[in-house]
């Protein structure tokens, strides 16, 4: 099967710096991709890149078959929802809903008051057509602007950090909604977030991007379980990070570095020796911090009984993650 | 309220003051209008109708011009990027600085029968007259088009600048091209800024004094009108033509308010204001600085035009295209001749005391009224309508009003005989001031955060010297701005002076005046050099941080 969406080898400068280096990406039809990264990672430069607000340097860009790179914003049909929504306050909610529908469809008004009234439904908004933008909560807010971009029926959904503006109570339970309402929509989307959680749990697959550069693409268990680099494996998930000898100690050949996830150390009667120095209980599990002296400090996650803060223990590695020393 | 008392009763006083001051002459005004058969006069006068009319219209031609120019300019300025953008940008504000008077006599020195670009077609051409006359409608519009735009531009240019590039973006991703999306959002999101200026434009021009006065020729508006019907003695007549004047005016007002709706398009959005875009052909981009310098230069024209004539010895200048002999005798006359200086020392004392007092009354009543404080202030809105008042009223209608009030002698009703004395034109003055400070120093009240004052009682400073300490050096800006305003305005001033000035304290304005009548355009041109240069200087000191 082609792939829906197809970023190939796209690049972007600003002035000094790189904000997409070489970039190729490949998303299916109806596939929901996260773009994951800290900030400045060029995720949201990607996203701007295909909606067509930034020009690329190299590279192309291609959905359904077309390249899009030479086209409009207008004419890309991507639909995109903002950070902070951009809804248009002059306008109230039917009208801001209704923008992208005017003069596209035959039928006029009364089909298209009945297609926003169909697209507020489907964000559980249903009646809000008079409201103003400007009375409505942050996350009505969102889900407006959600349904302005789905009205239009584009090709691909953008959405730039879709969840930052929300408080974080309201955050889990729009992440549900909103991924509910992709997968009935089944429109391929591609979305950005700093927050491995939420790429986790909306992304079925997330591309981790640092500095402008692709580093993995992999659903969420193939980030965790297999990082392509130390990257990915540090910026996913806890990591413990090993050098020298105690990289060597952990089963590491010369110039590897070893990476261990809290809950791949168990305590145990041999393995490396250290010092519970702190103890954070999370519920079903505890988080202990264990000094193995020479500076090394490392987590491990066990039972809540497992060790008390001076306990003085061994902790051995169950499974290691090894990557090549970096080159500066 | 224990509190609300003690600011009650300063409250009240203020607001008395200042309804004398503002409100009680308008009202005389009226009073006068009603009595006596007036009214039917006015009413049957082809003339007076012909006159109103002719305000309206050229107010709202002036507003359609000016936005004409301003705006377009505003969009290239802002949102396009060219060698040579930000020096132009700000030249382009320079019709600022010119008195709308001094800016008047210098299209007349450029534009005029006998100025510089007619006696060039004359001469290119061979012709044996000028080849046309700067006179009518058409004139008063070409200077108001060409003082008014700036409101246009600046206004746009600041509603652009906070405009959110995401918004336009979003346009965009539904599908709106660039003009779909100026139509459709641009332009309604800065509707606010527009309106401000169109409301700004209209009332300045609606008592545009100079322009009708020195190129009306017979076609007359109603200010000129007032002013023509005073000279004749039909006083009971000027004083309907006064109220009309003043109906338009407010009416214009309403409508323009009306149509603001400012508070619907509080901003959303906290995105950034669009990226300049720079003009990327080579040949686009000479074009867009090409044509920047010659608008730049057509700008600057006037003023120098004003320069040169000021250098231009009596009599020397006869049919030349250009003049034949040059120097700095106007100056040396005008400072050198103790009559001539005196209208220069008469400018400037009078502005300065005018200034003082309005900004003065300004800091009373933002220190009475204008701080953020929860609950409803005692004589707030009346105290913020009188300081407003008479920006919404032409000169004219309030010189008028003045000169009405005070030319009789009623203690009991709070009126003295001031006409011919020195003093009624600098509180003309003052009255056209108030606006000019209140607004600014209110403003600057509003910003002001009370927790500062507080913060400084609390630290063991009294009410004065926590004003002295605190509150006066953040209010500094302010009310340089504000002061800065109004004494330029009070220096260029020529609608009020003309109906209130005294042979002693006649201010620079009129002396331009009766220099032109004595054709001796090289001084007239030498106060107005003098006068424009005061303007700008005072204007830079009062924009500093």
């Amino acid at each position: 099967m082609t792939p829906f969406v197809r970023l190939d080898g796209v690049s972007k400068r600003f002035d000094t710096a790189v904000a997409a280096d070489g970039v190729t990406l490949e998303v299916e039809r109806g596939e929901v991709l996260a773009l994951l990264g800290p900030s400045g990672s060029g995720k949201t430069t990607l996203l701007r890149l295909l909606a067509g607000f930034e020009q690329a340097d190299a590279g192309r860009m291609i959905i359904d078959g077309a390249d899009v790179g030479g086209l409009s914003p207008a004419r890309r049909r991507c639909g995109m929802v903002f950070q902070h929504y951009a809804l248009f306050p002059h306008l109230d909610v039917g009208e801001n809903v209704a923008f992208g529908l005017r003069g596209k469809k035959p039928g006029g008004r009364v089909t298209v008051e009945r297609q926003v009234a169909a697209v507020l439904a489907l964000v559980d908004l249903a009646g809000f057509e008079r409201r103003r933008v400007q009375e409505l909560s942050g996350g009505q807010q969102q889900r407006v602007a959600l349904a302005r971009a789905l009205a239009p029926e584009p090709r691909v959904l953008l959405l730039d950090e879709p969840l930052s503006n929300l408080d974080p109570a309201l955050r889990e339970r729009t992440r549900r909604e909103l991924r509910q309402l992709i997968k009935r929509v089944g429109i391929t989307t591609l979305f950005v977030t700093h927050e491995q959680e939420e790429a986790f749990d909306l992304g079925d697959r997330v591309a981790v991007l640092a500095a402008g550069r692709l580093d993995q693409v992999g659903t969420p268990d193939d980030l965790y379980e297999r990082p392509a680099s130390l990257f990915v494996a540090t910026f996913v998930g806890r990591a413990n990070v090993f050098r020298g000898a105690a990289a060597h100690a952990l089963g590491g050949a010369d110039g590897q570095i070893v990476v261990v996830r809290p809950e791949a150390f168990r305590f145990s009667e041999i393995g490396i020796p250290g010092v519970v120095k702190e103890r954070r209980y999370t519920g079903a599990a505890a988080f202990y911090l264990v000094d193995g002296g020479r500076g090394e400090r490392f987590e491990v996650l066990a039972a809540p009984g497992a060790a008390r803060v001076g306990d003085r223990v061994f902790v051995e590695a169950t499974r290691v993650l090894t990557f090549a020393e970096e080159r500066e | 309220m224990n509190s609300g008392n003690r600011r009650g009763l300063p409250g009240a006083l203020l607001t008395l003051l200042l309804a004398w001051l503002v409100l009680y002459p308008i009202l005389v005004v009226v009073a006068e209008a009603a009595r006596g058969d007036a009214i039917a006069v006015f009413l049957s006068r082809g003339g007076e109708w012909h006159a109103l009319w002719a305000s309206l219209w050229i107010s709202l031609a002036s507003v359609a011009l000016a936005a004409a120019v301003g705006v377009p300019l505003a969009f290239l300025f802002e949102w396009l990027d060219f060698p040579g953008r930000k020096t132009l940008g700000s030249v382009i504000a320079l019709p600022a600085v010119l008195p709308p008077f001094v800016g008047v006599i210098a299209f007349l020195f450029l534009y005029g029968e006998s100025g510089f670009v007619a006696r060039a077609v004359q001469h290119v051409l061979g012709l044996e007259r000028a080849p046309w006359r700067l006179q009518g409608a058409g004139a008063i519009l070409l200077v108001h088009a060409y003082s008014m735009y700036v409101y246009f531009y600046l206004f746009t240019r600041a509603g652009l600048a906070k405009l959110d590039a995401s918004m336009l973006e979003a346009a965009q991703a539904l599908g709106a091209g660039r003009w779909e999306t100026l139509r459709r959002v641009t332009l309604p999101l800065i509707r606010p800024a527009l309106a401000g200026a169109a409301l700004l434009v209209f009332m300045t021009a609606l008592g545009s004094f100079s322009a009708p006065y020195v190129f009306g020729g017979g076609f007359r508006v109603m200010t000129t009108q007032i002013v023509a019907t005073k000279l004749n003695g039909e006083l009971p007549l000027a004083m309907v033509e006064t109220v009309a004047l003043a109906g338009v005016a407010l009416g214009g007002l309403l409508i323009l308010r009306h149509t603001e709706g400012d508070d619907i398009l509080v901003a959303l959005g906290k995105g950034t204001a669009p990226r300049r875009r720079p003009i990327q052909s080579v040949g686009g981009r000479a074009l867009a600085t090409a044509a920047g310098w010659l608008l730049a230069l057509l700008l600057l024209l006037p003023h120098l035009t004003l320069g040169l004539v000021s250098l231009v010895p009596y009599g020397t200048w006869t049919t030349e295209a250009v003049p034949p002999v040059l120097s700095v005798v106007n100056y040396q006359r005008l400072f050198g001749e103790p009559e001539r200086l005196r209208p220069l020392v008469n400018s400037l004392w009078m502005a300065a005391a005018s200034t003082a007092a309005a900004v003065a009354l300004a800091l009373v009543a933002g220190a009475l009224v204008g701080r953020r404080r929860p609950g409803r202030i005692p004589w707030r809105g009346p105290i913020e309508g009188l300081l407003a008042l008479p920006w919404a009223l032409p000169g004219t209608v309030f010189a008028v009003a003045l000169a009405t009030t005070f030319s009789v002698q009623h203690p009991w009703a709070l009126r003295w005989v001031l006409v011919g004395t020195v003093v009624l034109l600098p509180l003309g003055l003052l009255v056209r001031n108030l606006p000019l400070t209140g607004r600014a120093v209110l403003a600057g009240f509003r910003q002001l955060d009370p927790a500062l004052e507080e913060a400084a009682a609390s630290l063991g400073a009294g009410r004065w010297a926590a004003f002295r300490r605190v509150t006066l050096p953040l209010l500094r800006p302010a009310l340089a701005a504000g002061a800065s305003l109004a004494f330029v305005a009070a220096l260029g001033d020529f609608v009020t002076a003309i109906v209130l000035y005294t042979y002693d304290n006649r201010p620079i304005s009129i002396e331009i005046m009766s220099s032109l009548r004595l054709s001796e355009l090289g001084v007239a041109a030498a106060f107005g050099v003098i006068l424009m240069g005061l303007s700008a200087l005072v204007l830079a000191v009062g924009a500093r941080r």
